[in-house]
């Protein structure tokens, strides 16, 4: 009988080595005329432990790793194929405490199945959700999503069923679901573990987004930065449209949806859902006034939904298992689960879903196992690049959209990166001003100008010249930046810097350094000769 | 990364397959920059006419993306994870030691045009910290040796 096993092709996994580790396992046992079928499964998160190898017993599946290709025989020496004891043996996967203490709805397939078996998703609970949406009028679609207090999981927080709602009133010839896929945010990589690990979930989402709103066409935008991502949705797609889930007749409803999946093109701006649309309808990203709103004016002027990828890989459970069951999860207005991605410098790395209103510290310290380098904690960034740093004492808050952002934070994609205390929060704050002057789209003055502005401006202060002047002068543009930039870019860049001041006075308080480095991000390359 | 020197007959094919798409310069730019390494300027015109655009537009397109090179990147193109997750693994002395060895910045290519070093701001690795993507293929938890050697590996393929 051949036995499954299991090696992530999940980019990050390949990342470390889970390439070479797949073909080791394979040639050993073709070695050894053991029968052997190797599923590239996508990632259970546990980044640390990859490239995390499992084997199908019938008592569940046992784990192994981290596993080296030069590991392998030792592996199959000591019986890993009936899940037999080994130095790297970790024992049963859902008994890692890191995966058993999670509650995995929206990943609740991910690193299970393989991500491109179609049969493999619905044995596994897929498109009972698409099933339940079909028998319902859109309008009970709309309010099933309402109900279940889902909020845009991109960073914003904005009720996804509210604007569903919008587009569904909306009259129109055509209307699109386009699914933002433009994870740029430091820190995290969750939309990038599900497209690579679960493609059809997504599709499955947009489907029920679609029939919802009753739009026909959808479009997934994804990042440059992430073409093992690309790769994988488009086979997801092709694989979809030959087994009739996507197209003229959908599941054999007799409704229609098309999907595409499109590249971007290392603008993070194009994140901002509206310099999204730009970039998608073929032009450069710069953001667009609103109103009107993309729910009524988006995608080549017509009504449209951007949604973020883990809201929509979100409604297939909501569908599902009904707007109750995951609103009991969750606390305050923040419902259901949240993906917490832990980076950085962090010993445990990976993604936790959990119902919001766990603590920073018990996600850090409880899953993450504290820092990597076994120094001090000194700072956390929630959030991404636009978030605040919050020091070892504000550990307490809990994971949550109004906690954070009662404390001048933002929870954004939740994403958390770990320093430790070698971090420097003055250059800290220069960084988030000089990647806000890199990335900034150049429509509003207060983000195009002030975050070169405020980079010189951190300069002097770390060069200590006329420090107090050019902090109260740095304070006083970042609040203009926060009243006056037309998005969340240039809005919301002052919070990293105006923490990084307000929570580590200390690092701005320096004798002035040897100067620093400039490294920009060149666009020209040098010719060579 | 095999990019073919440019002829504008087959620039012009790859231009045709896509002009009917909606929205379709992106992967216009795309196409073009996977078959040339970048945008050759000769392709502007092209472009423009296909879609009935101004070369202006085009131009400015082109521009504004991190992504799309007006000159030929070299041989290996190695993108270098510089935003917070791995700037708190320690990616700044990386990225030194990275551009010490190979004389060159950030955003340029190497004098023997083996090389051509970019700055990106995540890869999504960011529990793998420090990232670099070498041709297209992520790396994890990349070390200044780690770097070394997937440098030495791209070089003996040069």
């Amino acid at each position: 009988m051949s036995t499954t096993v299991y090696v992530p092709g999940d980019a990050a996994a390949l990342s470390v080595g889970s390439e070479a580790v797949a073909v080791a396992i394979a040639s050993e046992a073709s070695s050894r005329r053991a029968e052997v079928s190797i599923v590239r499964n996508g990632s259970r998160g546990m980044f640390w432990l990859e490239p995390l190898v499992e084997v199908e017993t019938p008592q569940g599946r046992v784990a192994y790793g981290p596993v080296t290709p030069e590991s392998a025989k030792s592996l199959f020496d000591a019986g890993f194929l009936s899940g037999k004891p080994h130095a790297l043996c970790l024992g049963a996967t859902e008994e890692i405490p890191f995966l058993k203490q999670q509650e995995r709805l929206t990943f609740a397939r991910c690193g299970i199945t393989d991500p491109l078996s179609l049969s493999d998703y619905i044995s596994h609970g897929g498109y009972r959700g698409l099933e339940r949406a079909l028998k319902l009028a859109p309008e009970a679609i709309v309010e099933e999503v309402v109900k279940s207090g889902l909020r845009g999981r991109g960073g914003a927080g904005f009720p996804t069923g509210i604007k569903w709602r919008t587009v569904l009133a909306a009259n129109a010839d055509k209307k699109y679901i386009v699914c933002n896929a433009d994870e740029g945010d430091s820190g995290t990589y969750a939309d990038r573990m599900i497209t690579e690990g679960d493609p059809f979930l997504l599709i499955e989402g947009m489907t029920i987004a679609a029939f919802a709103v009753g739009a026909t066409s959808g479009f997934i935008y994804v990042r440059s930065e992430y073409p093992h991502a690309f790769r994988t949705l488009r086979r997801a797609i092709a694989i979809a449209y030959s087994k009739g889930y996507l197209g003229a007749n959908v599941a054999g409803s007799g409704k229609t949806f098309d999907l595409e999946v499109r590249l971007g093109a290392g603008a993070y701006i194009c994140g901002e859902e509206t310099s999204l649309l730009e970039s998608l309808e073929g032009r450069r990203g710069q953001i667009r006034f609103k109103p009107p709103l993309p729910a009524i004016s988006g995608l080549f002027g017509k009504p449209t939904v951007v949604n973020n990828v883990i809201s929509l890989c979100t409604v297939p459970i909501i569908l599902d298992k009904g707007a109750e069951f995951y609103a009991n999860f969750g606390m305050g207005k923040s419902r259901g689960t949240l993906t917490i991605q832990l980076a950085g410098n962090v010993k445990h790395g990976g993604l936790v879903e959990k119902a919001f209103g766990i603590t920073l510290r018990e996600a850090i310290y409880d899953f993450g196992g504290g820092t990597a380098s076994g120094r001090p904690l000194r700072a956390v960034q929630a959030g991404g690049p636009l978030g605040a740093y919050f020091p070892e004492s504000m550990l307490d808050t809990p994971l949550d959209y109004e906690a954070f952002a009662a404390r001048k934070g933002m929870l954004g994609h939740g994403g958390i990166v770990v320093f430790d205390d070698t971090v420097d929060l003055a250059r800290q704050a220069r960084f988030a001003m000089e990647f806000c002057s890199v990335e900034s789209c150049g429509k509003c003055t207060p983000c195009r100008i002030g975050s070169t502005r405020g980079v010189e401006v951190i300069d002097k202060i770390i060069s200590n010249e006329d420090r107090s002047k050019n902090l109260e002068l740095l304070d006083d543009l970042c609040e203009l930046m926060l009243d006056g930039s037309l998005c969340a870019l240039g809005g919301l860049i002052p919070y990293p810097v105006q923490s990084a001041i307000r929570h580590f006075p200390e690092d701005f308080d320096k004798p002035a350094p040897a100067p620093i480095p400039v490294t920009v991000r060149a666009k020209e390359v040098q010719p060579w000769h | 990364m095999n990019p073919k020197p440019w002829d504008a007959e087959r620039a012009l094919a790859r231009i045709q397959k896509l002009e009917n798409l909606p929205g379709g310069l992106l992967p216009i730019l795309h196409a073009l920059q996977e078959e040339f390494g970048y945008i050759h300027d000769a392709a502007v015109p092209l472009i423009a006419n296909a879609l009935n655009i101004s070369e202006a537009d085009v131009t400015g397109v082109i521009g504004f993306y991190h992504d799309f090179r007006r000159t030929p990147p070299g041989r290996h193109v190695l993108n270098m994870c510089r935003a917070e997750a791995c700037q708190s693994m320690g990616c700044d002395r990386v990225i030194r030691h990275v551009e010490s060895r190979l004389g060159a910045r950030l955003g340029q290519t190497t004098g023997d045009g083996n090389f051509f070093l970019s700055a990106v701001y995540c890869l999504g690795n960011c529990a793998l910290s420090p990232a670099v993507m070498l041709d297209g293929k992520l790396y994890g938890r990349v070390s200044s040796e780690v770097a070394d050697f997937l440098i030495d590996s791209a070089q003996r393929q040069a």
